[in-house]
């Protein structure tokens, strides 16, 4: 048996980490991956918690998840290709006009 | 007893990736740590009993979004990143403040809160249960989902593709004298 609580603990963590990430790394592309890490803390926190009130729509709602978190992967890595493709830097300070 | 040794195993290789993943400063090193990340999170998933969860999980994200990751690095070619002097405010005021509320919600959820336990697979989430949830209840968010899909692959499309149409600069001037008077006047060869 584990608490519950530890599990929303090590959830807590991963979101920690990526919002970190999110605020102290250059590459645009590390910074889409930190998000990602962002959506799998918030994933096991439904998890746990549709263990915890026997509810196995916790379990559906992490699907949505996933799927929202594959259509902003598709998106956003083309949006950095483009970027690439005018700017020719990755760097996020450098990139600090909206138009293209 | 087992149950808590299997969780702090997996949460340790979680964790350990997850820090992996910031301090590397090649975007390969990352992804990889990422994937690694993933795959033991799949193994959380399976002691809580959510073994479809899991499946996917390897499948699609550690699978699939990954592939994407590695692939979108390799095509641009990304190298090391450079660190900046906005990298660096960051890092000095970033780190205690996010530390320090990750330790004030750790410290209220294990000492303010009474939630109980987990058994070691507490809920099955059978696929044929999750099916019916997800064909039934949610049956109106499950066809949203695939206009979702449907935009995101067009949009993909439109963004990484025509680059002479979307992603040039500035248009290119005419040559010659007699193609600029052309231009000027507004008319086509």
């Amino acid at each position: 048996m584990v608490p519950l609580s530890y599990y929303l603990v090590l959830s807590g963590i991963l979101f920690v980490c990526g919002v970190l990430g999110f605020l102290i790394k250059r590459n645009i592309i590390t910074i889409f991956m930190s998000i990602e890490l962002m959506l799998n803390g918030v994933n096991l926190s439904f998890v746990a918690f549709a263990a915890h009130w026997h509810a196995l729509s916790g379990q559906v709602f992490v699907f949505f998840v996933m799927v929202v978190a594959a259509a902003e992967a598709a998106v956003g890595l083309a949006i950095i290709i483009a970027v690439y493709r005018t700017r020719e830097t990755l760097n996020v300070d450098q990139v600090n006009l909206l138009k293209l | 007893m087992f149950h808590l040794i299997l969780f702090l195993f997996f949460g340790a290789v979680c964790v350990a990736g997850a820090v992996n993943l910031l301090v590397q400063s090649h975007p390969i090193n990352s992804a990889l740590s990422l994937i690694v990340v993933m795959a033991s999170l799949a193994a959380e998933y399976l002691l809580l009993g959510a073994e479809f969860v899991a499946a996917v999980q390897v499948i699609v994200y550690a699978g699939a979004i990954m592939v994407l990751f590695l692939i979108t690095i390799m095509l641009l070619n990304a190298g090391k990143e450079d660190r900046t002097k906005g990298s660096r405010i960051a890092t000095l005021l970033g780190v205690p403040g996010v530390v320090i509320g990750g330790v004030l919600v750790a410290w209220v959820l294990i000492h303010r809160s009474d939630l109980g336990t987990v058994g070691l697979g507490a809920l099955p989430g059978d696929p044929k249960d999750i099916a019916r949830l997800l064909f039934h209840d949610f049956l109106l968010p499950f066809e949203v989902t695939s206009v979702l899909i449907l935009i995101a692959i067009m949009g993909a499309v439109v963004l990484a593709s025509r680059p002479d149409a979307i992603a040039r600069p500035h248009p290119i001037p005419p040559v010659s004298e007699e193609e600029r008077e052309l231009a000027a006047a507004g008319k086509d060869r």
